[in-house]
């Protein structure tokens, strides 16, 4: 049974906000206090010696900066593309923006071309991805949304099938060096890099949450959203833009984080409801709180070893997932 | 009879063809402050497609629209929503809602940018919610109801969007006698405040009932139309409906029945 709720005030929307925040916040603080080598509480009552300092301000804050970030974006497009196929079980990664990313990435990669200049690469492969997708699911002037699902599905299975013919082109040297590329993780993030990704994440929970109603009469479906006065050409183009963006930037930057977008947001719905007004926001903060606290265990489950994110993230998601699909099904008692 | 009332809608030469060709043709339908209009026709005649091409859904290829006054093609979504409600035959049970937030989304075109909805749009919604009865309803996901709950709070919806125009497809094809009654009162009572109703119906005794005039689509195009009591005889329906069909009056009401002879009855009046 779910809860009765009444319908969303703004003075719900600030409750909920502020809650995320906090939530947010302790995430924030337990990953840049705890690590492999802990500064922790005692250390942080007693003041802070030049080591500590220097790993407090130069390691860690930049890397749950960029876990936050990359959360919050994943998150988001996991809400875009969620309202855009009117299915919550549709995830940042349905779309073939992230093949396209990951494509990008693997061919520069073997190319040879330097490091800090491969996301680059790999965002010029999703925008291009982006582009294609458009024009192949526009129909008669409409952004067909079964289309486009297929395409992408497409899309990602083609990009698959290329990174397995450039691995088994690639010296043992590449060929790792991909896997490690495609395995999802926090990155090292300049401050232009971590700029873009948390401004976009911030832009997209802005945009997102603005255009809460609109969204929200998406959910009658396409004609009824239109007999309600939305302008749903517009919607779904910007909607669509938005989540693709935001993948892109994400997959680029930090490979191929599963889950977050699927779990976070199912996670807000269940527990505020599925306003987007209050979704979006709620799920950039949550999203965010999510992977800082998930890349906290990738770095202290097997001291001194580091995991991918992604691993931690796919070993929640994955049976968390299983669950809700079953849950879904019983509710329609199917 | 309010004779020389507004005219809220008015549909000259509409067509409007899909890519398999089907469609509506040349289609001529008004409906004024007061009334209520029947959609009828039989299956594939074009009727919810002419519900969605006079609702802005999809655009004709030729023909004019006019909602209230003004040339339909000219005016934004936000303005047509504001003009005319729409309730669809279906509401899809996906929906993530309860019945009230459902019914709050017909204030949408009401509310500006971000505006959240006032205690003035929560009453009207939980207004609307109780003319259809369906008050209890009110906080229940609407995963959780019936198809003929549903229905109702689809007409609720409408009703909350306050619109001169209220359009219907099939609005009782989930509903029980009681809910139908209900439903078509609340609409004479809706166009009895000046405003206009068109539906589509099937039920034929509920059209001659409620109706003030019918327009019969068939094949795309409009068989027959005009006062209800006039245009549904035997003659008329057994033609557009490729089906024998009796109409009489009812002794007590006075009411048209219309009745559509089975294989059973047509054998019995040939052996009398």
């Amino acid at each position: 049974m779910r809860i009765a709720r009444a319908p969303l005030s703004p003075r719900r929307l600030a409750a909920a906000l502020a809650a995320g925040a906090l939530v947010l916040a302790a995430a924030l603080a337990a990953g840049a206090l705890f690590g492999a080598s802990g500064v922790g509480w005692a250390s942080l009552a007693g003041g802070l010696d030049a080591g500590e300092r220097a790993i407090l301000v130069e390691v860690r804050l930049p890397r749950v900066a960029a876990a936050a970030a990359l959360g919050a974006a994943l998150s988001l497009a996991g809400v875009a593309f969620q309202a855009l196929l009117r299915n919550p079980l549709a995830d940042p990664y349905v779309l073939g923006v992230s093949g396209g990313a990951s494509l990008g990435g693997v061919v520069a990669l073997v190319a040879g071309v330097p490091g800090a200049i491969l996301p680059l690469a790999a965002f010029a492969g999703a925008l291009a991805t982006l582009a294609g997708l458009e024009r192949l699911a526009t129909v008669g002037g409409r952004l067909d949304v079964l289309t486009l699902l297929l395409t992408g599905a497409v899309f990602n299975a083609t990009s698959a099938a290329a990174i397995v013919l450039v691995q088994v082109l690639a010296s043992r040297e590449e060929l790792h060096a991909v896997v490690a590329y495609l395995l999802g993780r926090v990155p090292v993030l300049g401050g232009g890099a971590l700029a873009a990704l948390g401004g976009a994440a911030l832009l997209g929970a802005l945009a997102l949450g603005a255009r809460g109603r609109s969204l929200n009469a998406l959910a009658l479906g396409e004609e009824g959203a239109m007999q309600v006065g939305v302008d749903v050409e517009r919607l779904k183009r910007g909607v669509f833009v938005v989540g693709a963006l935001l993948t892109a930037l994400a997959v680029s930057w930090a490979g191929l984080v599963g889950f977050v977008g699927l779990v976070v947001p199912h996670l807000v719905r269940r527990l505020f409801g599925p306003d987007h007004r209050l979704l979006a926001p709620l799920a950039a903060l949550g999203g965010a709180a999510f992977l800082v606290v998930a890349d906290l265990v990738a770095r202290l489950a097997m001291v001194p070893r580091e995991l991918p994110v992604g691993a931690i993230t796919a070993l929640v998601g994955g049976p968390f997932f299983l669950v809700v699909l079953r849950r879904r099904r019983e509710a329609r008692g199917g | 009879m309010a004779e020389a009332s507004v005219s809220l809608l008015a549909a000259r030469g509409v067509g409007f063809a899909y890519r398999d060709g089907h469609g509506v043709d040349g289609v001529d339908l008004e409906v004024r402050a007061g009334e209520i209009v029947g959609l009828l026709g039989p299956n594939g005649a074009g009727k919810s497609t002419l519900v969605r091409v006079l609702s802005g859904v999809l655009a004709p290829y030729r023909g004019s629209i006019r909602i209230g006054g003004r040339e339909l093609s000219s005016l934004a979504r936000l303005e047509v929503a504001r003009a005319l409600a729409v309730v669809p035959q279906e509401t899809p049970a996906e929906l993530p809602f309860t019945a009230l937030e459902t019914v709050l989304l017909g204030r949408h075109p009401h509310l500006a940018g971000l505006a959240f909805e006032s205690e003035r749009d929560l009453e009207l919604a939980r207004a609307a919610l109780a003319r259809l009865g369906a008050d209890e309803l009110a906080d229940r996901p609407l995963a959780e109801l019936s198809a003929g709950e549903r229905q109702r709070v689809a007409a609720a919806r409408a009703l909350a969007q306050e619109t001169p125009l209220l359009v219907l497809d099939e609005p009782t094809s989930f509903l029980d006698l009681r809910f139908q009654v209900e439903l078509f009162d609340l609409l004479r009572e809706f166009a009895s405040e000046g405003r206009g109703v068109l539906t589509v119906l099937h039920d034929l005794n509920l059209a001659a009932e409620y109706c003030d005039r019918v327009v019969l689509l068939a094949g795309g195009t409009v068989a027959a139309a005009g006062e209800a009591a006039a245009t549904l005889t035997y003659t008329t329906l057994t033609r557009v409906y490729g089906t024998e069909i009796y109409v009489d009056l009812n002794d007590l009401t006075g009411s048209l029945v219309v009745t559509p002879l089975s294989s059973r009855a047509r054998r019995k009046l040939a052996s009398t």
